[in-house]
């Protein structure tokens, strides 16, 4: 059974996401801006995608920049959190 | 035609703020934060190039603190409105602008204490008069960091350590120096700094902005205004999380795609070199003035203390009458009267008359220094 490819990270806001975006390229972490994936939320914003590899070095990168960031998911399975006031709907 | 109102507006701006403003209007135009599509992620990138471009100038670390407005003026009815409470007392200078002045009247009448500490017949502040002025229930201070009628500088890393020993926010209006002078906010001790992006920045109208200091609790500080931001739309209530807590209803993102070329502009020449600049046109200035028979110039009378705002008065002739004559004889644009400051007009005895201003910025040049002075001896000499 072939597992996803990719992580999606949420982000409060748009501004978040550009700002995620930054920090990540910056920390050398290639990732891509997409609209939020209907399975996951019913969001009409934007969130990151990152490879499932780069999942650890993303938190990471976000982390010490104090990113804000929601939740990660790999699409299909249960989301995980960073504990912050994370929503699934 | 000369143009010496920067200290209201810059004129003219690099041409690179409208091409930016052109192209976001002819090429982007989406609403930022209010869909996934690419115009609208367009839209995102412009308004965070304009907050990084801020964040870069003051030295703020983190990008998502510099909250967005229409102005300087909302800025700071945002910190003032949205941090004093009835019985909170705050501490200000006689050299505000009205709006400072003006929310703290307004505060004061809802049961906030105000203090103005007097400055000196020069707009000199003395900080330790600052400190002498705190008690029990000071919660902030609140200064601008030059006059925007004389130009004169203002203590503000001192009043800033003042303010951290004393364990109180510390708001600068820094509506005259924000790309003219440098400013670290961090380093100066400044917690909530109020900024306008249409004139030493360069930028258009209706651009400008709160930068939110570490200290300052987002929770405390109440928005002017909820509505739309385009994130966590599945709720009623306002989100707690910075810049969207501020920043609702679609903004003028034209208007910061401007702001952000500006900023780089600045950047670009240099912000200690456009003061260097400032600092040869309005020494030169000063002195041209001082030598003028009849000509009274107010201020410190040192460029290097002040911005490139000198204000005047002919003997025997109304402010207003010399700027009208300046204009129509001349060419040569400035502003005259009270400037918005009543205060300030007080504090160096020219209320309610008011002065000549003349607000010189990085476009102008000596040779427009030099006609100006020539255009004043000429209507002095005609005023006697």
């Amino acid at each position: 059974m072939s597992g996803p490819s990719y992580i999606v990270i949420l982000m409060p806001s748009t501004s978040h996401a550009i700002h995620a975006e930054a920090v990540l390229k910056a920390a050398g972490i290639p990732c891509k801006m997409i609209p939020v994936p209907r399975q996951i939320s019913s969001d009409c914003g934007v969130c990151i995608r990152v490879a499932r590899e780069h999942r650890e070095p993303a938190r990471a990168a976000l982390d010490a920049a104090a990113v804000a960031w929601e939740g990660m998911h790999e699409v299909g399975d249960a989301p995980s959190t960073n504990g912050s006031d994370h929503i699934v709907l | 035609m000369i143009y010496f109102d920067n200290a209201a507006t810059t004129w003219p701006k690099p041409p690179e703020v409208s091409a930016a403003m052109v192209r976001f209007m002819e090429e982007v135009g989406g609403n930022p934060g209010r869909a996934g599509h690419r115009l609208a992620v367009g839209a995102g990138r412009a308004v965070y190039a304009a907050r990084q471009a801020i964040a870069n100038l003051f030295h703020v670390g983190d990008p998502m603190r510099v909250v967005f407005g229409a102005n300087v003026t909302e800025a700071l009815n945002l910190a003032l409105h949205g941090l004093l409470r009835p019985g909170d007392h705050v501490v200000t200078s006689s050299m505000e602008h009205n709006s400072v002045m003006r929310p703290l009247r307004a505060l004061e009448a809802q049961g906030v204490e105000v203090t103005v500490v007097a400055c000196s017949p020069e707009g000199m502040l003395d900080p330790t008069q600052v400190e002498a002025a705190i008690r029990e229930r000071t919660t902030m201070i609140v200064l601008n960091h030059a006059s925007n009628v004389v130009g004169t500088l203002l203590p503000v890393a001192e009043v800033g350590r003042i303010a951290r020993r004393h364990g109180l926010l510390f708001l600068v209006d820094a509506a005259q120096t924000a790309g003219a002078f440098p400013l670290d906010m961090e380093g100066a001790g400044i917690d909530l700094l109020a900024f306008t992006g249409h004139k030493s920045l360069y930028g258009p109208m209706g651009t400008g902005g709160l930068v939110i200091g570490r200290r300052v609790d987002a929770a405390r500080l109440r928005p002017l205004k909820q509505g739309g931001t385009g994130s966590r739309s599945e709720l009623e209530e306002q989100p707690a999380f910075l810049p969207d807590l501020y920043e609702s209803g679609t903004p003028n993102v034209v208007g910061l795609a401007g702001l952000a070329a500006g900023v780089g502009w600045v950047q670009r020449r240099g912000v200690e070199a456009i003061r260097d600049h400032e600092v040869l046109l309005t020494r030169r200035l000063i002195d041209g003035l001082l030598a003028i028979r009849g000509v009274r110039v107010y201020g410190g009378l040192v460029a290097e203390r002040q911005t490139a705002t000198v204000s005047f008065c002919i003997e025997g002739m109304a402010p207003d009458e010399v700027g009208l004559r300046l204009d129509e004889e001349y060419g040569i644009l400035c502003r005259v009267g009270l400037h918005c400051s009543p205060a300030a007009h007080r504090t160096i005895g020219t209320f309610p008359v008011g002065t000549v201003r003349f607000g010189l910025a990085a476009m102008n040049t000596i040779d427009e220094v030099d006609a100006a002075l020539a255009a004043v001896e000429r209507l002095a000499g005609g005023a006697h």
